[in-house]
């Protein structure tokens, strides 16, 4: 009896034990977060020198079209202006998305409203598989497919928007494809069935009623590929011609964030300023994963207001 | 009889146990509970004594499940409990108590029969080895006594290294009993058992736990008044989280004080 | 009428699109298969690459990605696992954790070249680490890291909470019922969670060509004391994996053969990540009914 009592007024093992494991699992949680802090800390302390220690400024670095940061430019300032390149990672990134959409969508709609059993057997794995193909074979095949064909169709090295665009289509498709499914699956089958009750063609049904009700998860499929697109570095630098020039048109070799930064991170000294104004690219990169973040998580909480009024 | 309602919501009938000719396992004393702000529980007071089974009746939504969940803190998460919960002579509803420690004296079996997915015997022996029991010969011995505390032990006796999952529901239930016997609790704190079995599970169990009353002190939150009726030595009734009326289970059942407990027995609502 | 012509074309239209889709991709697939499997033969499969002549191989590179790959996951899975568990368990539903998910979030959306350019800085330079193994294991478990927190709190998060009460009625702390009970349970779809992000990492390149290096120096297969530099096992020696080879061989242009080691390379690749897919699926299976039948 009393050794009973005795044991419930001592700490048990099992508490013990349970300080433990949560102190444990909590600093594995923590160093995560500490990682993502030291990612901001570094790539902001190198970026952020090329404004304060080599005083470049924010707005020339942001508009100027020469990039050549070991000389100096037409102004008598060092010539780091990142437009081409800032201009470059958008365009593609836009175009991509642009020429994605369409395709992924339809496809999509195929997979869950036409075609479901074909959609479950074949598209659905055979998309999700290509999700996890390694960029570096999308450049290769870019290499050895894309740059040819546009170089003989429209002329020009091959090299370029183009190609970029061409490229990045083909590896986000899968990503927001296989999304936009998902998308269109989580609306509610009663949804079809009521509209289709009321004498709608399929067609009505998934154009004004199944679409519609899935319109933020796909716009998060979409950000999400762009986020893709823009970020990736190898498949790009591969095909794009990697020259830092404000792109005339889509088949002149041009240059993104990314292509320029893999080119160039190895072969410039630390400290320097052409290091230096890479990091900046680089800040722009991780300021911008950070943006299409934030977008998502808006659309994520407008849909989910809707769906609640 | 319209306008008597309101009296009779005020009517309760709670028995205490003269602590002379009783001896009392586990007593409430003023226990509130609250899900956020809305108050589960407004006035649970119950005396349990020691090896007896007890039932907890009532509607469901009356709070019978609560209470029963708040006895070895399982709701300490998801609800605040006030009041005390007095276990030997100690309010177990105290920081200074370990509440692991509180667990293992006293035992729970849920709803749904929950047994891990690991094997037969490990579903027993695990939380046993889990407090430093290595002892092999120790371990099957315990294993086969709660398997036959359970009534189960002849079913599954060349099976104990099968998945437990594999058990019917109602064999799953009963390993749920076994397992929760095999590390010896003072009190077994049951809530609706039986009420995902069949009727023949049903039964099984019911005289599972009039053998366990020998060594046990069971409370059983049940909706079949049948089965209070057929098990327990005392009833309560509860109705919108508070007690209405706790007796010996014959005079609830044939004449009881309280109106609402009498519609309520007599099938006129919940 | 005019719906039900509308109808009619709109799902033409919709059978179009989805068939130039999966031409699309059915190309692609095909398109490496076969420039890259006649490639494919044991010697090069195990031979050096050849950096100025035709007929190297991608042995080095090979069993460099290998082993990356298993580094990065000892190192990242307890970590996931523990981090896993707190935001899954013990995580109270507030502000706080509320911005520690989105934090993970973020990480999960980085673009990998910035984190390999974050490798760069703190593990080769500011440790000192150079362009090695082990700065590229680093590199790749930052990668790893929230994905693999996220799938291992989802496959938490389905394991029913009655497995949790009923560890907590026999007296098991929370610790206790999550790593003995919950964990075991969640087991199968973990696995596959971790096998799939095998292949992510399998085939990543932006994230190690300035952590791992891009250099494959030879080894010499007899040695196996991790503390001599040309040891296989040697975490300090820089390391080409088979991702990064194809992107240096491109981009450079100096070997000669180089479209038909990229062809075989990309093969290979591909022929991982269908490999690391199908396992995923079928371990998690196997696992499943493992736990729930015998």
């Amino acid at each position: 009896m009393d050794k009973i009592r005795a044991s419930l007024l001592k700490k048990s093992v099992a508490t013990k034990i349970e300080r433990r494991g949560k102190i444990l699992s909590l600093s594995c949680l923590a160093l995560i977060i500490v990682v993502v802090f030291l990612i901001f800390y570094f790539v902001a302390s190198r970026g952020l020198a090329t404004f304060f220690e080599n005083h470049i400024n924010l707005w020339q670095f942001l508009s100027g079209t020469q990039w050549n940061p070991g000389t100096t430019g037409t102004n008598g300032q060092p010539a780091v202006g990142a437009l081409p390149m800032i201009v470059g990672s958008f365009l593609i990134t836009i175009l991509s998305a642009l020429i994605a959409t369409p395709f992924a969508i339809g496809t999509a709609v195929f997979m869950t409203e036409i075609s479901p059993k074909r959609g479950a057997q074949i598209l659905r794995p055979v998309t999700e598989l290509l999700v996890g193909i390694p960029s570096v074979v999308y450049g290769f095949i870019g290499l050895q497919v894309v740059v040819p064909f546009v170089r003989n169709t429209f002329g020009g090295s091959g090299y370029g928007i183009l190609s970029g665009t061409f490229v990045l289509f083909v590896m986000i498709l899968p990503t927001v494809t296989s999304m936009s499914a998902d998308a269109l699956n989580a609306v509610p089958r009663y949804y079809r069935e009521a509209s289709l009750a009321l004498g709608a063609t399929r067609w009505q049904t998934i154009y004004k009623v199944v679409l519609r009700a899935a319109i933020p998860g796909m716009l998060t499929a979409i950000v999400f590929g762009m986020a893709r697109a823009f970020g990736e570095a190898l498949a790009v630098q591969m095909v794009i011609g990697n020259a830092t020039l404000l792109p005339q048109n889509l088949v002149s070799p041009a240059s993104t964030l990314t292509s320029i930064l893999t080119m160039g991170i190895g072969n410039t000294v630390m400290g320097s300023l052409q290091n230096n104004a890479l990091w900046s690219l680089a800040m722009i990169l991780l300021l911008m994963s950070l943006v299409f973040n934030l977008v998502i998580r808006y659309i994520g909480r407008k849909g989910k207001l809707n769906n609640e009024r | 009889m319209a306008d008597n309602t309101s009296m009779t919501t005020d009517q309760r009938n709670i028995m205490k146990f003269d602590p002379k000719a009783h001896e009392i396992a586990l007593s409430t004393e003023d226990l509130h509970v609250f899900y956020g702000k809305s108050e589960a529980i407004s006035e649970g007071d119950l005396q349990f004594e020691r090896y007896k089974i007890s039932a907890l009746i009532g509607p469901s939504g009356s709070g019978k499940s609560t209470y029963l969940r708040s006895l070895n803190r399982m709701n300490d998460r998801i609800a605040t409990v006030n009041g005390k919960i007095m276990y030997r002579g100690l309010d177990i509803n105290s920081n200074d108590i370990d509440v692991y420690e509180m667990r293992r004296h006293i035992g729970m079996v849920f709803q749904r029969p929950n047994p891990f997915a690991k094997s037969i015997y490990e579903n027993i022996a695990f939380a046993l080895r889990q407090r430093g029991m290595n002892n092999k010969q120790e371990l099957d011995e315990i294993v086969e006594r709660s398997l036959r505390q359970a009534a189960m032990w002849d079913q599954v006796k060349d099976d104990l290294n099968k998945s437990a999952l594999a058990l019917s529901g109602g064999q799953q239930q009963r390993l749920c009993i076994a397992r929760a016997i095999a590390i010896k609790p003072d009190i077994l704190l049951l809530d609706e058992p039986a009420s995902a079995l069949d009727p023949v599970s049903t039964s099984q169990i019911e005289d599972t736990l009039l053998e366990l009353k020998q060594n046990y002190t069971i409370i059983i939150v049940t909706h079949n008044m049948q089965q209070a009726s057929r098990i327990s030595d005392y009833t309560a009734f509860f109705n919108l989280g508070k007690v209405l009326e706790y007796a010996e289970t014959g005079d609830i059942f044939t004449n009881p004080k309280v109106d609402l407990t009498n519609d309520y027995i007599s099938g006129n609502f919940g | 009428m005019n719906a039900k012509r509308a109808d009619k074309l709109a799902t033409g239209i919709l059978y179009f699109v989805a068939g130039l889709v999966v031409l699309i991709l059915v190309a692609l697939l095909g398109y490496i298969l076969v420039q890259g499997v006649p490639e494919i033969s044991w010697h090069f499969l195990t031979s050096p690459a050849l950096a100025f002549e035709a007929g190297g191989g991608i042995g080095i590179q090979l069993f460099n990605s290998f082993y990356l790959l298993f580094l990065a996951l000892l190192i990242s899975l307890p970590i996931s696992l523990g981090a896993g568990i707190y935001l899954n368990e013990y995580a109270p539903q507030n502000t706080l954790t509320g911005l520690v998910r989105t934090t993970i979030e973020i990480l999960s959306s980085l673009p990998s070249v910035v984190v390999g350019l974050f490798g760069y800085l703190f593990f080769v330079v500011q440790f000192k680490l150079g362009f090695s193994i082990l700065s590229g294991a680093f590199a790749l478990t930052v990668f790893n890291l929230p994905i693999l927190t996220r799938s291992i709190e989802e496959a938490l998060a389905n394991i029913d909470d009655n497995q949790r009460e009923a560890g907590y009625a026999l007296g098991l702390s929370r610790w206790e019922t999550v790593t003995k009970i919950v964990v075991p349970a969640a087991l199968p779809s973990i696995i596959t969670g971790v096998v799939l992000s095998a292949g992510r990492i399998f085939g990543e390149a932006a994230a190690l060509i300035y952590t791992a290096g891009q250099s494959a120096p030879a080894l010499n297969f007899s040695d196996w004391n991790p503390f001599n530099i040309s040891s296989p096992l040697s975490p300090m020696r820089p390391a080409e994996t088979l991702a990064v080879h194809i992107w240096k061989i491109n981009s450079e242009g100096i070997m000669p053969d180089a479209k038909a080691v990229s062809a075989g390379a990309s093969a290979v690749l591909i022929i991982a990540v269908l490999l690391f897919n199908f396992l995923a699926r079928w371990l998690g299976k196997r696992l499943y009914k493992h736990l729930t039948a015998e």
